[in-house]
C-alpha cells in the first residue's frame, strides 16, 4: 500500500463529504443550493469507486462505473438546471418553498 | 510519508470546501466553495492511480459541471445580491440525520473485513478502461449516448423560452 494510506482513510474521507451533501440536500432550500449537495454525493460515490478498484487489484470496473456516474451527472446538472432556470422564469424565484403551486 | 501528508492536504480541501457549500450562506460562495471540493476529489482519484479519472474530473466537473452551476446562480440572481440568498431551514432535523448516516456508515467502515488484493497495481489505465468499455460494457455504453442526447434535447426543449403566440391563439386575431 502507497506510503502507509489505508482504504479505510479514503472511505471515512468520502463518507464525510457524503454526509456533508445530505446536510446540505436537507436543509437548502435553493434549488441551485440542492444540486450541489447532490454533486458532493455523487463525488462521495466517486471516491468509493475508485478506493475500491484502487485496493481492489486494480480492475478496471471501478473506473468504468465512476466514468458512468461523471457522465449521469453531468446529464442530471445540465436538466436540473434548465428545470431550474424554467421555473425562475415563471415564478421569479427558485426557493423550492414557493414551488408548491400544484399543492392543494 | 509523502502520500499521507499529500491525502491529508487533500482531504483538508475537499472536507473544508464541502463544509462551505453546504454550510454558506450565500449561494455564490457555495458554488465557488465546490471549485476547491472538485479539485480536491480530482487530487484523491491522482492518488488512487486513477490518471484518466483525474482528467474526466477537471475537464467535466471543474469545467462543465462547474461552469454550468455558476451560469445559474448569476442567472437566477443578482450578482451584487450579497443578502442571504442559501436560506436553510430545518437544520437541526438535518443535522441529526446527517450525523445519524456518518454514525451508521464510520461503523459498517470500520467493522466490515473488506476484501483487499495482496498487491495494488499502479500503472496506465487508459488501455484497460477502453477496452472495458468495448467488450464488458459495451451496452451500457451505448445507452449511455442515448441518455446524453436525451438530455441535450430535454435541456433544449426545458430552457426555451415560452412562445406567447401559441398559448393564446385568439390574441393575434
Amino acid at each position: 500500500m502507497p506510503g502507509g494510506l489505508t482504504l479505510n482513510h479514503f472511505l471515512v474521507l468520502s463518507l464525510i463529504v457524503f454526509a456533508l451533501g445530505l446536510f446540505c440536500v436537507l436543509s437548502r432550500r435553493n434549488a441551485i443550493g440542492i444540486l450541489m449537495g447532490v454533486e458532493l454525493i455523487l463525488n462521495s460515490a466517486n471516491i468509493n469507486y475508485l478506493a475500491f478498484a484502487f485496493y481492489g487489484g486494480g480492475k478496471y470496473d471501478g473506473q468504468v462505473f465512476s466514468i458512468f456516474v461523471i457522465m449521469l451527472a453531468a446529464a442530471e446538472a445540465v436538466v436540473g438546471l434548465a428545470i431550474v432556470l424554467a421555473i425562475y422564469q415563471d415564478l421569479r424565484t427558485i426557493d423550492v418553498d414557493a414551488t408548491e403551486t400544484l399543492s392543494g | 510519508m509523502v502520500a499521507q501528508a499529500v491525502f491529508y492536504l487533500l482531504a483538508i480541501l475537499t472536507v473544508g470546501s464541502a463544509a462551505i457549500v453546504a454550510f454558506s450562506r450565500n449561494v455564490v460562495h457555495s458554488a465557488f466553495a465546490l471549485l476547491g471540493t472538485l479539485v480536491g476529489v480530482a487530487g484523491i482519484y491522482a492518488l488512487l492511480a486513477a490518471d484518466f479519472l483525474w482528467v474526466i474530473q477537471l475537464l467535466l466537473y471543474v469545467g462543465g459541471i462547474l461552469v454550468l452551476t455558476l451560469f445559474a446562480v448569476m442567472l437566477t440572481q443578482g450578482i451584487a445580491d450579497v443578502s442571504i440568498s442559501n436560506r436553510a431551514v430545518g437544520r437541526a432535523p438535518a443535522l441529526v440525520i446527517s450525523a445519524v448516516a456518518a454514525a451508521v456508515m464510520i461503523f459498517a467502515v470500520f467493522k466490515t473485513p473488506w476484501h483487499q488484493a495482496a498487491k495494488v497495481m499502479v500503472g496506465p489505465t487508459t488501455y484497460g478502461i477502453g477496452n472495458a468499455f468495448l467488450d464488458t460494457y459495451a451496452l451500457p455504453f451505448e445507452l449511455a449516448s442515448i441518455i446524453l442526447l436525451a438530455a441535450l434535447i430535454g435541456a433544449v426543449v426545458i430552457s426555451r423560452p415560452i412562445d406567447r403566440r401559441t398559448e393564446s391563439p385568439s390574441e393575434g386575431e
